[in-house]
């Protein structure tokens, strides 16, 4: 793959960084159906981005790609779990996260930068890759993993997992775009999947437990 | 061979089908017929395994000694496993009517299948992608009987395992972004393409790739700090899923580790990897050891038990002697027959008992005279007490330790087994040898049940167990022998080609 124009490289930096920023709102979101929207809108950066690269790098199949994670991602995806968010009751989960909104986002700066020096100590360097862009997918990763710990209900912590598989998408698009979109297709193929069976155990959970906050779950310990 | 292969591919998935869709009488001896062909296909295959890699369906399986050796343990554990099952799920089953019998018997052999696959995929890729199709379906399997309980355990399961796997997708990618500038281009991530490769890859990203791999499939294997879920999970499953869960798909993760050791070490010489895997496997041994000091559930302690194990495994990798990483691999067998054996055991404790709380049941062994008594004889295994497997490879763990200079960490593991021993034997011998409690002697227990077996199937799978422990304890069949000596080869610096 040849050196990747200067164009590309500042529209690859800014989508990364709208998919952070979404990251950080999803964060502070209050309502569990605007976290569901807010990931629909970072997968289309997401989609944005593939098809970018499909047309900049000459990786035509990346198209293929960017139609079926559209098709999931931004349609199906967030569909089902508004269906699940209108179908239960969502009842009392605005309570402010553990800790609070503000203290979660500082932390959320603090991995953020903690990713940034991370990659800078491996000496990720080539001429021929954004590495800006693969910093900030990676500060998309972790502060999606602050998201799953201190959000307590099982809607906030499934978008966060769902949200991580798109810092790693941005992550194999900055650097990893040749990567056979068979390859690339199965792992859409796998999420789809994890979020059915996420969907059937969160219902169950909401049947069992009567609420999607995940602070009865204390049983098991030790 | 070509055929064999396939047929192993394809023989879980053509069960998964038919149990799903046939009488729910059939699906029992549908699943313990394809179980057993699995694993007699793969006894098959252990001569062309030693031989060298093998490929079929174009280059989309692929078999070598390495992954033959975790096909063994894990259609070892899916014959074993669905035979008990056709005993322990008899009585809930036909309660629970016939769409209960399809979603498990379908799910059994859907997760067998995703096992299986995951050893024969030929690629990093493909091998991601088998193993998250195995934490799908096992989720599902986990939260079957719908208690709170097993519902906390599966929400717990799939989102943890989910985020480490998601880790772990993140180290496929890098670990590509490491080969590309060396392949100048598009290409695949063949284990052929990564094991000639790996000596040209970008040092800096292998190393990232590896600790993200080691976290990420890491979490599916039990090693601290990203085992939480695996105590309530295991536990909480039905208890032929339990024993599939332990024996079975920890070894798969730990597999898939190994793929990433090779590339590593061939990137950035043995010693960067061999010190991430001590440092994971102590402390995973570690948090084991104390933990089995304190259970009450006996499943929990049998899960726990578990990490234990795969701590000893990861520790037994990292020392590096050729025979420390023999012993690992016959560990990864004998830990399987042995795990999978305690959980029937321990699912036939529930069955009788109504409970699995250790505190309550008494005369295990009195009560049930063929499982209880194999039970104790299988914590003992599990104990490293001769003439069984876990004895021979633990052994050989500790002498390949002290061979290769590391003393310390060799003691340091004997000490931590010998905790992990108190823990395990102190409570299960006092569960299974005592005295049965007399009727009305104790609130809360139930009627004291008559003595006798709950299915002739779980002493079958028992017995089954308990003498590919004593087999692999007292005389390793030579081709087997080979078959470890190679996949260890292939571990070792300059080993796969």
């Amino acid at each position: 793959m040849g050196p990747v124009p200067s164009g590309y490289a500042s529209g690859a930096d800014v989508a990364a960084l709208l998919v952070l920023l979404t990251e950080f709102a999803m964060l502070r979101a209050p309502q569990l159906r605007s976290q569901v929207r807010l990931y629909a809108f970072q997968s289309l950066v997401v989609v944005v981005l593939t098809a970018l690269t499909g047309a900049v790098r000459g990786h035509p199949d990346l198209y293929v790609l960017a139609a079926l994670s559209l098709l999931l991602k931004v349609v199906i995806v967030p569909a089902l779990m508004l269906r699940l968010l209108r179908e239960v009751d969502v009842g009392q989960l605005h309570r402010p996260p553990v800790g609070g909104g503000g203290s979660m986002v500082l932390v959320a700066i603090a991995v953020s930068v903690f990713g940034f020096f991370v990659l800078r100590s491996l000496g990720f360097r080539s001429k021929a890759l954004p590495t800006a862009t693969l910093s900030v997918a990676l500060a998309v990763v972790l502060v999606a993993f602050v998201l799953v710990v201190l959000r307590s209900d099982v809607v906030s912590q499934a978008v966060g997992f769902f949200s991580v598989e798109n810092g790693v998408s941005i992550v194999s698009m900055a650097i990893a775009a040749g990567l056979p979109v068979v390859a690339e297709v199965s792992f859409l193929f796998d999420l789809l999947v994890a979020v059915v069976v996420f969907g059937l155990i969160m219902r169950a959970h909401h049947a069992r437990a009567g609420t999607l906050s995940t602070e009865a779950l204390d049983r098991l310990r030790g | 061979m070509h055929e064999v292969l396939i047929a192993l591919f394809v023989v879980p998935l053509a069960a998964a089908v038919l149990s799903y869709i046939a009488p729910a009488k059939a699906a029992p001896p549908v699943s313990a017929v394809a179980g057993t062909a699995s694993f007699g296909l793969c006894l098959a295959l252990v001569p062309a395994a030693s031989a060298g890699a093998q490929h079929a369906l174009g280059a989309f399986l692929r078999l070598d000694a390495l992954s033959e050796v975790f096909l063994l343990a894990t259609t070892f554990l899916y014959a074993t496993t669905a035979v008990f099952a056709s005993g322990y799920l008899h009585i809930s089953h036909l309660a629970a009517g016939r769409r209960y019998g399809q979603l498990f018997w379908g799910g059994f052999n859907l997760f067998c299948a995703a096992m299986v696959a995951a050893p024969l995929m030929n690629g990093l890729a493909a091998l991601w992608v088998a193993v998250e199709v195995t934490t799908v379906v096992s989720a599902l399997l986990v939260v079957i009987d719908g208690t709170d309980e097993a519902t906390e355990a599966s929400w717990k399961y799939v989102l943890i395992a989910s985020l480490g796997l998601s880790l772990a997708l993140f180290a496929t990618v890098v670990v590509y972004y490491a080969g590309s500038s060396f392949f100048a281009g598009s290409y695949n991530l063949s284990y052929a393409n990564l094991l000639s490769g790996a000596a040209h890859f970008s040092p800096g990203a292998v190393r990232l790739a590896f600790v993200l791999a080691v976290l990420g499939y890491g979490t599916k294997m039990g090693l601290f700090p990203v085992h939480t879920w695996l105590p309530d999970a295991h536990s909480e499953a039905p208890s032929p899923v339990s024993a599939l869960l332990s024996g079975a798909l920890l070894a798969i993760s730990f597999y898939a580790i190994l793929r990433y050791f090779q590339v590593t070490e061939k990137t950035v010489g043995p010693a960067f990897p061999r010190a991430v895997m001590a440092g994971f496997g102590v402390a995973s041994l570690l948090l084991a050891a104390l933990y089995l000091l304190s259970q009450r559930d006996m499943k929990r302690l049998f899960a726990y038990s578990s990490v234990e194990h795969m701590g000893i495994i990861a520790i037994g990798t990292s020392f590096g002697a050729p025979v420390a990483i023999f012993g690992a691999l016959l560990h990864v067998l004998a830990h399987g027959a042995a795990k999978g054996t305690a959980f029937f055991g321990a699912g036939s404790v529930a069955r009788k008992f109504g409970t699995k709380d250790m505190g309550v049941v008494r005369g295990g062994a009195l009560l049930l005279p063929w499982s209880g008594t194999m039970l104790v004889a299988v914590v003992l295994a599990l104990s490293a007490f001769p003439p069984f497997g876990i004895f021979r490879s633990e052994f050989l763990v500790v002498e390949g330790g002290l061979s290769s200079g590391r003393d310390a960490l060799a003691a340091v593991l004997v000490v931590l087994v010998t905790v992990a021993f108190f823990g395990l034997s102190w409570f299960t011998t006092k569960t299974m040898l005592s005295a049965p409690a007399a009727s009305g002697e104790r609130a809360g227990a139930d009627e004291v049940p008559a003595p006798g077996e709950v299915s002739i199937w779980i002493v079958v799978a028992m017995v089954a167990g308990l003498a590919a422990l004593v087999l692999l304890g007292v005389h390793l069949p030579s081709d087997l022998t080979r078959l470890l000596r190679d996949a260890a080869g292939q571990i070792l610096p300059g080993g796969a080609k």
